[in-house]
């Protein structure tokens, strides 16, 4: 009881002091430069129209990839952790007609629509993340639906593990040409799609990096999906 | 007050509910829901906020993904929470 109640005191005692910080903070006000900088000149530096995605891959492209691979290791633990010989799907009641037909109604449909995501993230909201998430649902909906399903392992292992070279290779091409990590050569040294703005074919490497988070982020998330359904038969 | 912030805090006052519940609930596959609830609403308050990319990554991950791996999860373990003894509700607990 004491415990409780001293937890108590020390948690209002901490949430009166963040409390008391944070009202002093504006919310929501230009207080910031460096976020007006960013709205200023992402156009000319980046290429990029969604200033967010500019930011997330472009300006702080270190911390993405940092990002990515705490997802990969996320994916490589639940694997160790629920490693076994021998693995096979137990499902024995097939999903409902309603969801084995949507299934394979939607399944192309909602493939495309992750694809869309990541591939237009230097345009419209979005990027490789939520299109990666959006793919691994369907992959989810595949095993719901079907018994048998499971996903191509080694092509989605090789997938996985090419695409997080590709990362890296994209940011040390960057070192070789402009002299630092994750240089964006197309833009700045191509200058490709500098007419172009606001359309498909702009925003230096934002593309072709949220191309590679969203296959990476798919292909992961589908993985551990397949890792946490699939039990241990005995011999 | 105009009626975009009422909605706003009749999304809020639902997500405090489903997660107070999520934490209640014995029945673990009922405590998934409420937590994909959680996120759901969250997601719907992000789209409000005007962050669609949150919202999308929210839907997706909070309340499909995670939702199902939990319910992965509870189908290899046990659906309900066991009880070796009466404990007092929530209002005597803390």
């Amino acid at each position: 009881m004491l415990k409780r109640a001293l937890a108590i005191i020390s948690l209002l005692i901490i949430g009166y002091w963040l409390a008391q910080g944070l009202a002093g903070v504006p919310f929501g006000e230009d207080k910031m430069l460096v976020g007006q900088y960013y709205l200023d000149h992402v156009k000319e530096q980046t290429g990029a129209v969604n200033a967010v995605t500019a930011v997330v891959v472009n300006y702080r492209g270190f911390d993405t990839l940092g990002e990515v691979t705490v997802l990969f290791i996320a994916s490589t633990g639940v694997g160790a952790l629920l490693w076994r010989k021998k693995k096979k799907r137990t499902a024995k009641t097939e999903g409902s007609i309603v969801l084995t037909t949507g299934t394979t109604l939607l399944f192309p449909f909602v493939v495309l629509f992750g694809a869309y995501i990541f591939i237009h993230g230097h345009l419209t909201p979005g990027g490789g993340f939520p299109g990666g998430a959006t793919i691994a649902t369907a992959f989810l909906l595949l095993y719901m639906a079907f018994v048998q399903y499971e996903i191509p392992h080694r092509a989605f292992e090789k997938t996985e593990g090419a695409v997080g070279v590709a990362y890296v290779l994209v940011g040390l091409i960057g070192l070789v040409i402009g002299g630092y990590f994750l240089y964006d050569w197309i833009w700045q040294d191509w200058g490709f799609g500098a007419d172009n703005i606001g359309r498909l074919l702009s925003g230096g490497f934002i593309p072709i990096i949220y191309t590679i988070i969203g296959l990476k982020v798919g292909t992961e998330l589908s993985g551990i999906i397949d890792n946490m359904l699939k039990e241990e038969v005995s011999e | 007050m105009n009626c975009i912030t009422c909605i706003e805090y009749i999304i809020v006052g639902v997500m405090i509910i489903s997660a107070i519940l999520a934490v209640e609930w014995r029945d673990l596959l009922a405590a998934t829901v409420g937590m994909a609830a959680v996120s759901l609403f969250a997601s719907l308050l992000f789209l409000i906020l005007q962050a669609p990319d949150v919202a999308m990554t929210e839907a997706a991950i909070g309340a499909a993904l995670s939702g199902a791996i939990f319910i992965f999860a509870i189908k290899r373990t046990q659906r309900f929470e066991t009880e070796e003894e009466e404990k007092p509700g929530w209002w005597v607990r803390w």
